[in-house]
């Protein structure tokens, strides 16, 4: 099985690389590497989404307020920025992931304490965050000449040939793969997952463990957040709407098992970078959003069938002969 | 195969309505039935006897077709007959009051009835009023006026049993099982039930009565049988056949040999339980154990063994009692504390509560041991593996690798899984429940010789069995239980297979 998920991995790889060689011959210049940063560049707040989603997911849980919390959360950081322009820059980023870590806290504690389905809980608050970000806004945009230089420019800053917002991206991944392999909270996660019962028996808090993922998703919509209003260079309250299913998507692209217990960090990058490929790659060959959308979509499904073949292999087996196959093989 | 013979008076003229002959029902590793020979007489009342996991709910199954089993031949009316789904058992005139009756909160009590054959209307709809008449029939011939149109979720328990006789009844059958009927009911209850059955004599089907306790057989059976490890080893009349014939015979074989008992020093007193209660579950448990001495666990499925032992180990909490270990009173609120306090439990249903399936065996044996095996925080992957492979080699595990998903291993080796990771958190008390449940008899001597190991290495033990010659060859000392409350502890030298059985099923 851990044979199949590197496969499968490699096989994102394979499938993105043959996108990315396909597209290259209608359009030339697809593929060189200048186009290639600015793809993950575009895909960078997918990809921390992504991750926070996938966390979430590995816990049985679901995620579907992430986008509305970006939304509120990018809508105070800009409006605090328009409002004290004197305020360093630095803290409006720590209460961006303070404040987005805030309102996952409340989906965990929800989902903790009242034991509300997580779906039902984010549906209700997706809905909540975006009315706050509408309340706190009243209905205004913060259009780029209200922010700050500094506001703006600081995921445009260049360091080493690329953009902050490509290097931010990249820290969080190898900080998410460490959380994730390398510490109980992670291993917490899987066992959540992957069997909700054994890990009562272990003495795994279930609760607490799906209420820091749903923080650490949080926490990350917050950062998301920011970095949205300032790439874009305006806060309005329909920012990144149906954001989360995209997140979703990457999830289930990257092999995470929606049902728990299964996926991998790399999995989610390579599934946010393969919507990312076919968002930048379809208008440049000249194929319009609808049909975008309708690819996406087949992408997803087939993603779904595949992953429940993979699931399917996996079960137990009972016949031992076969057992021994499946182990030596 | 010895066959306790048993004449019946009346000879072999009566008549049958179903025989079973030479059923066996072989599952990968186990046969759950080998040989047996069943006959059911129209207006008679068979009880079918025997301990927990001698084969009575696989012939159920068989009977009502949800096995195909795997040998030998079923004739209804001297007809040769087999049942490839549960719709042909029922279309033969076989129908089944099961254990755990499977009913529709929301729906109506007619609803419950006729669900999957309602009678229908020229336009193939449902014919609600022909279908709450016969429902209101039906219950009327079982003595009760429950409204067939109120929903079944306002019924009381023993309501909700008549909608189910009222459910197998709906279909025509010649042949009734009543599977542990009585077990939810009161002795009311049990005697109008009782009527019942008397009212379906009458009408010349043919019952097979499944049940643990004798009084009730004694009450409501002409015939009996009694199985043991899947073979049917007496048979005969109830009324010429004394009780301690048939504890005898679901006792059967000589089990001092079988499972070679280490003898282990025993200690100082590491666990004692004083009057733990549960509102719901069990009553006014008390027992001490010992260092090195292993405590057999003996009842009937739903005695509250498994429950008991779930709330020594904080999945559920008693409602009140003290628990001792070593000399400290402890409140244990979550597996959590319980792991930490060193009290560890090895899940009957390895599947359900021992494993997470799609993580590697290293994983899975590490899981409860994080804290020891983690620096600061931060798993080290080389201490999971130490410890991982420490005890795969103790265990014996055979696999590829143990980075492998545990999904992919064999039921055996997911067993030295669970064992392993528990053994890997070093407790001072570990509880098995029913550890041999599903092996095959060769590897059961094996786990028994491992669990007499681990007394011998200071470890104490509670063995939850409801296998006696298990219970009789390993334990040092056992507790009963029985409904909830406890029927006795029992020294190594007063136990015997009769005094157990006898504890267990309130024979006294």
């Amino acid at each position: 099985m851990k044979k199949l998920l590197k496969h499968r991995e490699l096989l994102l790889v394979g499938i993105i690389a043959i996108m990315v060689a396909g597209f290259a011959t209608r359009a030339p210049g697809f593929a060189t590497p200048g186009n290639l940063a600015n793809i993950f560049n575009d895909t960078s707040i997918l990809i921390i989404l992504a991750l926070g989603q996938m966390t979430v997911i590995l816990t049985k849980s679901i995620d579907l307020s992430v986008a509305a919390n970006l939304a509120f959360t990018g809508m105070a950081v800009a409006m605090m920025d328009a409002a004290y322009p004197g305020m360093p820059l630095a803290l409006l980023v720590i209460l961006a992931v303070g404040i987005g870590a805030a309102l996952g806290a409340i989906n965990g504690m929800l989902v903790w304490w009242l034991r509300i389905p997580p779906i039902v809980v984010t549906l209700g608050t997706l809905t909540i965050y975006r009315g706050m970000a509408f309340v706190l806004s009243g209905g205004a945009w913060v259009n780029s000449h209200q922010m700050t230089p500094g506001f703006l420019n600081f995921p445009r800053l260049p360091v080493l040939g690329m953009p902050l917002l490509s290097w931010m991206a990249i820290a969080i991944v190898l900080m998410m793969w460490v959380v994730l392999t390398r510490t109980q909270f992670g291993r917490a996660t899987y066992a959540s997952g992957g069997n909700p019962t054994a890990a009562v028996y272990a003495g795994i808090d279930i609760g607490r463990t799906r209420f820091f993922a749903f923080t650490l998703s949080g926490a990350l919509a917050g950062l998301a957040g920011y970095l949205w209003v300032s790439r874009y260079a305006v806060a309005y309250v329909d920012v990144a709407a149906g954001f989360e299913l995209d997140t979703v998507a990457a999830c289930v692209i990257g092999g995470i098992s929606i049902a728990g217990g299964i996926g991998t960090v790399a999995g989610a990058v390579l599934g946010a970078l393969f919507l990312g490929v076919i968002k930048n790659a379809l208008p440049v060959i000249g194929i319009s959003p609808f049909a975008q959308m309708a690819i996406s979509g087949i992408v997803i499904v087939a993603a779904v069938v595949f992953n429940a073949r993979a699931e399917r292999k996996a079960g137990r087996i009972i016949l031992r002969d076969r057992g021994a196959k499946e182990v030596s093989a | 195969m010895e066959m306790a013979p048993i004449q019946d008076s009346r000879g072999s003229e009566r008549a049958t309505i179903l025989e079973m002959r030479g059923i066996s029902q072989i599952f990968p590793g186990v046969k759950a039935l080998d040989g047996v020979n069943i006959s059911l007489h129209p207006g008679e009342v068979t009880a079918l006897i025997g301990e927990n996991g001698a084969g009575k709910s696989t012939l159920v199954k068989i009977l009502t077709g949800i096995y195909v089993p795997s040998e030998g031949e079923i004739f209804i009316d001297g007809q040769p007959v087999s049942f490839a789904s549960a719709q042909d058992a029922v279309d033969a005139g076989v129908t089944a009051i099961h254990q755990e009756t499977v009913l529709f909160d929301e729906l109506s009590v007619a609803e419950n009835i006729f669900l999957g054959h309602a009678p229908r209307t020229r336009f193939g709809l449902i014919d609600w009023k022909t279908m709450n008449a016969r429902a209101g029939e039906l219950l009327h011939v079982l003595e009760s006026e429950i409204d067939p149109t109120i929903r079944l979720k306002d019924l009381s328990i023993a309501q909700r049993h008549l909608v189910a006789i009222a459910r197998a009844l709906s279909v025509e059958a010649q042949i009734v099982i009543m599977d542990e009927p009585t077990a939810a009911l009161s002795r009311k209850e049990i005697d109008d039930l009782f009527r019942i059955v008397e009212g379906l004599k009458r009408q010349g089907k043919a019952i097979l009565f499944i049940s643990h306790k004798f009084d009730e057989v004694y009450e409501i059976a002409e015939n009996f049988v009694v199985f043991r490890d899947g073979r049917a080893v007496g048979h005969g009349r109830l009324a010429e056949t004394p009780q301690d014939t048939i504890v005898r015979m679901m006792v059967g074989r000589d089990v001092s040999n079988i499972f070679p008992k280490v003898e282990v020093a025993i200690g100082k007193t590491v666990l004692s339980v004083e009057n733990y209660c549960h509102p719901t579950e069990y009553r006014d448990i008390s027992f001490d154990l010992k260092r090195g001495e292993i405590l057999g666990v003996y009842g009937l499925v739903g005695a509250g063994r498994s429950e008991i032992c779930q709330s020594l180990f904080g999945v559920t909490r008693p409602s009140s009692g003290r628990l001792v270990l070593e000399g400290e009173t402890l409140e244990i609120r979550s597996p959590r504390d319980a792991i930490a306090a060193g009290i560890v439990y090895v899940p009957e249903e390895r599947g359900r509560h021992g494993l997470a399936l799609p993580m590697p065996i290293f994983q899975n044996m590490s899981l409860p041991s994080l804290a020891r095996t983690s620096r600061s925080g931060f798993l080290k992957a080389a201490n999971e593996l130490a410890l991982a492979r420490k005890y795969a080699e103790r265990l014996d595990l055979r696999a590829a690798a143990l980075s492998v998903p545990v999904g992919t291993l064999s039921g055996g080796n997911q067993q030295k899984v669970v064992i392993g990771k528990w053994l890997a958190t070093l407790p001072k008390v570990i509880i098995l429940d029913e550890p041999t449940k599903g092996i095959d008899i060769g590897s059961k001597a094996a786990v028994h010789g491992f669990i007499s190991e681990l007394a011998a290495e200071g470890l104490s033990i509670i063995m939850v069995s409801s296998e006696l010659p298990e219970i009789l060859g390993v334990s040092d000392r056992v507790l009963v239980m029985r409904e909830g409350l406890s029927a006795g502890v029992f020294d190594r030298s007063e136990l015997s297979a009769e005094t157990l059985v006898r504890a267990a099923t309130g024979n006294a």
